[in-house]
């Protein structure tokens, strides 16, 4: 059994690691992408743009409401057909793909920024409006108001929630194995079928994830630590 | 937009809804009980009980509910003893498989929302329960439990939603159910955009009715007014 682990000739070692390494690749790819989506979606949910907040109101609504594996069946079977259309109203006729990575980020980040918005969304709305506007009384622009007191008060009560929506993240991409890309889920779908051992490396499937898991909670722990510095809270 | 298309895929999609409504009311009616199982041997002070229960929920929460339904299915087939057993006729069938994992799963989150609501429960309360000379079963059915079940109720409802969403991943193994239905008119007709419409309305749907209902709960349940 541990032959099938080793990273030998005869073993899926080399693979399960470069399966994890994906796996975290598009999940950081995607928790980064749905952090972006959901800073403009809270921004749009807190404005007074009545049109902005209806369409942020809709999109969480929605991605949050229907299946992650219905998102990225989109993505899959339509993101191509998107691109195309979307291209043509520039002016571009030709053929274009998108491949599995690109359709596990886009996918996984819009159903990972639908939660990350209603996180950011109330985070903002925890920052005392006394810290924004003593910052505006010293003369600070907007930008810099935003870069130095918004944003890092924000983070210290996003963090928590952030965590957890790191973690559906994570999870969420085990899904993507559908479109084939060669992450966790799919290399051990291939070992499992090639070795007849599919309780061994469903096994393994699961232990790296409880690692990844496991790791981030630690990390995440830590970061709070850091953005909670200075307020007696630990 | 292909509109003929749309309205005669809908009756298929809809013939698929039963499935998917047996999938989610199996999953929560038997994760409730091992939910609340798990939470009181998880209160209890029985060291080795209570870290089963932990590593129980630590594993079906840290991995992706896909894994475990891959491991039941495909992993369990495995081993012969599991194949000669008397479960074999049930762990065989997809069905079986994919309502054994959502329980388990949600089981396994529904145990750490009942403990919390359990352990929030004002410790006053079952005092004064007992001062009223309650037997602590008593209190706990008439006092505790209630109470505890006002306070996870929102919670829980966000988990119906969780496990109405989750219940489309019984179509990786094969279960025609909502998710695979459109899945399968997609590949035929490669009207990916109509069909994904309805099928995320139907689900759409689903989870409003599944939250109004915890709503209407919640009013009941609100002690004054």
């Amino acid at each position: 059994m541990l032959d099938l682990l080793s990273f030998g000739p005869n073993g899926w070692g080399a693979q399960l690691l470069s399966g994890t390494l994906m796996t975290l690749l598009v999940a950081v790819s995607a928790f980064g992408f749905g952090v972006l989506i959901g800073s403009f979606a809270a921004a749009a949910k807190l404005g007074d743009r009545l049109l902005l907040r209806g369409l942020a109101e809709t999109y969480t609504t929605v991605v949050r409401g229907i299946p992650e594996l219905l998102v990225i069946y989109l993505l899959f079977f339509g993101g191509s057909g998107m691109v195309m259309a979307l291209a043509r109203v520039f002016g571009y006729d030709g053929y274009l793909e998108l491949n599995a990575f690109t359709i596990g980020v886009v996918a996984v980040g819009l159903i990972s920024g639908a939660y990350s918005t209603e996180v950011i969304r109330a985070a903002v709305r925890a920052v005392p409006k006394g810290q924004l506007e003593a910052a505006r009384a010293c003369g600070m622009p907007k930008m810099l108001i935003l870069r130095r007191i918004l944003v890092p008060l924000t983070l210290r009560h996003a963090l928590p929630g952030l965590g957890n929506v790191w973690q559906l993240t994570l999870k969420d991409t085990a899904l993507i194995s559908v479109t084939a890309l060669a992450e966790i889920m799919r290399i051990a779908h291939l070992a499992a079928g090639a070795s007849r051992q599919p309780f061994v490396f469903y096994t393994t499937a699961a232990l790296l994830y409880l690692l990844l898991t496991s790791a981030s909670t630690i990390l995440f722990e830590q970061a709070e630590r850091y953005a909670n510095r200075g307020t007696g809270r630990r | 937009m292909n509109w003929t298309l749309m309205w005669d895929s809908l009756p298929r999609l809809l013939a698929a809804l039963p499935l998917t409504l047996t999938l989610v009311f199996a999953a929560l009616a038997c994760g409730g009980v091992i939910a609340f199982v798990t939470a009181l041997l998880r209160l209890s002070d029985y060291r080795p009980l209570v870290w089963t229960i932990k590593t129980y929920v630590f594993a079906f929460r840290g991995t992706p509910l896909l894994v475990q339904i891959f491991l039941l299915y495909y992993g369990l087939g495995q081993f012969d003893a599991v194949r000669t057993s008397v479960l074999w006729p049930f762990l065989r069938e997809p069905l079986w498989c994919a309502i054994l994992a959502l329980s388990l799963n949600t089981g396994a989150y529904t145990c750490e929302i009942l403990r919390g609501a359990l352990q929030s429960v004002p410790a006053g309360q079952v005092e004064a329960a007992r001062a009223c000379g309650m037997s602590r079963t008593l209190a706990f059915r008439r006092i505790v439990l209630p109470i505890a079940f006002r306070q996870m109720l929102p919670t829980y409802g966000n988990e119906i939603i969780l496990m109405v969403k989750a219940s489309s991943l019984a179509s990786t193994i094969t279960m025609m159910e909502l998710t695979g239905v459109a899945r399968k008119i997609i590949a035929q007709s490669f009207a990916v955009f109509e069909i994904f419409i309805l099928a995320g309305v139907i689900y759409l749907a689903l989870n409003f009715v599944a939250s109004q209902a915890i709503r209407l709960g919640e009013k009941r349940l609100q002690p004054c007014g």
